[in-house]
């Protein structure tokens, strides 16, 4: 009889571990939202933060939006000729960078360099006890440590997705010129006609949401990692998958929010 | 409060990780200037007892009382204020990797007292001095340094704040003999010079004999064993014998499969 509730036995295991996590989580977000909202910040560290995830990311940001939008703006250019509607190309690459990929291939991005740097770095600090070190030395590790990082996150990643929507335009831009032969003055006007205000608008709030995931993620599975080495890698790895999986649903909610109907 | 009451005190506290019991009702103070030193073997919970004291742990059961004021219903801002008077010395050290050395050494002060770097730079310097390191370690980083000088420093940090309380969690375990009793020489004097309270947890029975003045044996989480420093050796406790002698016989008894 026990073998056979055995199976029953692994999903409501599996369910009470799934329920503890999700509960630790909102325990730990909980906490850090109420940390943002008190003072002191630390704003040297914020800075410090801004600069690591912000300014270096522009590379690896930038690089994609510009290869996607050219790769895009060539695949719409195959796709239109076949309905000689050549013409779209600028339209239908600015809705899709600026709505979509820009936000979303931008935080992918971030996520893989950034949540994975973050759950490594606090995921050691955790097993040397330096976070109970802060502890003892009178610094709340979620002030010194999680705030900064969430906060930096939450206000750079916009800031990198603006320019990653602006070169993924040049990108399609470029390929649409230079190698389909779209007239140049059009290119530009067609792509300004085509962008709305609720576009940009929409591509910035996915990618503070994403910014927020992105450093909640890396700091949740750092700060909790347990267990040396192994522990650590684990963490990072969780980190990493956890932050791409809130981007990619958080997306979705928002684009069915906002263009849903 | 009263010359009388105890630093610290632990009344009846239990601590359980999921079906494992850690602490089971554990009772323990350590009077005001006074070394107390913890033995007991590895998973004993004296870790635990620890950083229920730090506030790290909450317990489950039991009061904690630092200053005769209860540490476990206190709120966090209430708590930071406790932590002030506390100072410890990790197993590990645990130096901050991403700063130098003597920025390790003035956080408190820096962080938790909001001096200036200047002054706590000139602190960090002179508290260097003290455990034998010379200024220009000062600028290196933790990761540059060997394990004896990291714990020099990761006792620097301790005493920096000059607090009222200091721990130390196997100060000596990982050196070899001749640094750790350096270490506990440093210990011994640091301590005098600040007439702190300090609690210890440690394997080491010559390091225990040597900072010292009541030992007390922690087993399965509770206290065993408890006395001044000059009669553990006549202590007619069998667990006791064991441990200082280093037995495998004995009544304490390893977890582990017999052949």
């Amino acid at each position: 009889m026990t073998a056979l509730l055995e199976p029953f036995a692994i999903v409501g295991r599996v369910f009470l571990l799934a329920l503890a996590e999700i509960g630790q989580l909102a325990r730990f977000t909980a906490t850090t939202i109420s940390h943002i909202v008190r003072p002191p910040i630390y704003w040297k560290l914020l800075l410090k933060q801004m600069l690591q995830i912000g300014y270096f990311s522009l590379p690896v940001v930038g690089l994609t939006a510009l290869f996607t939008g050219a790769a895009l703006a060539q695949q719409i250019f195959v796709g239109g000729s076949r309905f000689n509607a050549e013409s779209v190309v600028p339209g239908v690459v600015v809705i899709a960078i600026v709505r979509e990929l820009g936000p979303v291939l931008g935080g992918l991005m971030v996520a893989g360099r950034v949540s994975s740097a973050m759950a490594a770095e606090l995921g050691t600090m955790r097993v040397t006890e330096q976070i109970d070190a802060l502890t003892t030395l009178s610094t709340d590790p979620f002030k010194y440590l999680v705030v900064p990082r969430v906060l930096a996150s939450l206000i750079t990643l916009p800031l990198l997705v603006l320019v990653a929507n602006i070169v993924g335009v040049l990108g399609g831009y470029l390929i649409g010129t230079e190698r389909l032969g779209l007239n140049a003055g059009t290119y530009l006007k067609v792509t300004v006609d085509f962008l709305e205000q609720s576009d940009v608008v929409s591509s910035m709030v996915k990618a503070a949401v994403f910014g927020f995931f992105i450093a909640l993620m890396g700091s949740y599975h750092g700060y909790n990692s347990s267990g040396g080495a192994q522990g650590v890698g684990k963490a990072t790895t969780n980190a990493v998958v956890s932050a791409f999986i809130m981007i990619l649903l958080s997306n979705l909610i928002i684009t069915v929010i906002v263009f849903g109907t | 409060m009263t010359e009388n009451t105890p630093m610290i005190e632990l009344r009846d506290v239990k601590k359980s990780f999921g079906p494992k019991d850690v602490l089971c009702g554990l009772n323990l103070h350590v009077d005001r200037g006074e070394s107390l030193v913890i033995i007991g073997g590895s998973g004993t919970g004296k870790s635990v007892m620890l950083k229920c004291i730090l506030g790290l742990l909450k317990p489950d059961h039991g009061e904690i009382f630092v200053d005769g004021r209860d540490v476990v219903q206190m709120s966090n801002s209430e708590r930071k204020k406790v932590l002030t008077q506390f100072g410890m010395l990790f197993q590990g050290a645990a130096l901050f990797d991403s700063m130098r050395v003597w920025e390790n050494v003035a956080f408190g002060l820096i962080q938790g007292q909001g001096m200036n770097r200047k002054d706590a730079h000139e602190i960090a310097i002179e508290k260097l001095r003290r455990v034998g390191l010379s200024p220009d370690v000062g600028d290196l980083g933790p990761s540059e340094l060997s394990g004896g000088m990291q714990k020099r420093v990761g006792l620097a940090r301790a005493i920096a704040s000059e607090p009222e309380i200091i721990f130390f969690d196997e100060p000596t375990t990982g050196l070899d003999p001749i640094m750790a009793d350096v270490i506990n020489d440093l210990i011994v004097e640091c301590v005098t010079d600040l007439g702190a309270t300090t609690l210890s947890i440690t394997h080491d029975m010559a390091s225990a004999r040597k900072i010292a003045d009541r030992i007390a044996m922690i087993y399965k989480g509770e206290i065993i064993w408890d006395g001044p420093t000059s009669t553990i050796d006549t202590s007619g406790n069998d667990y006791v014998e064991q441990f200082i002698h280093g037995r495998a016989d004995g009544p304490i008894q390893m977890e582990i499969l017999k052949p």
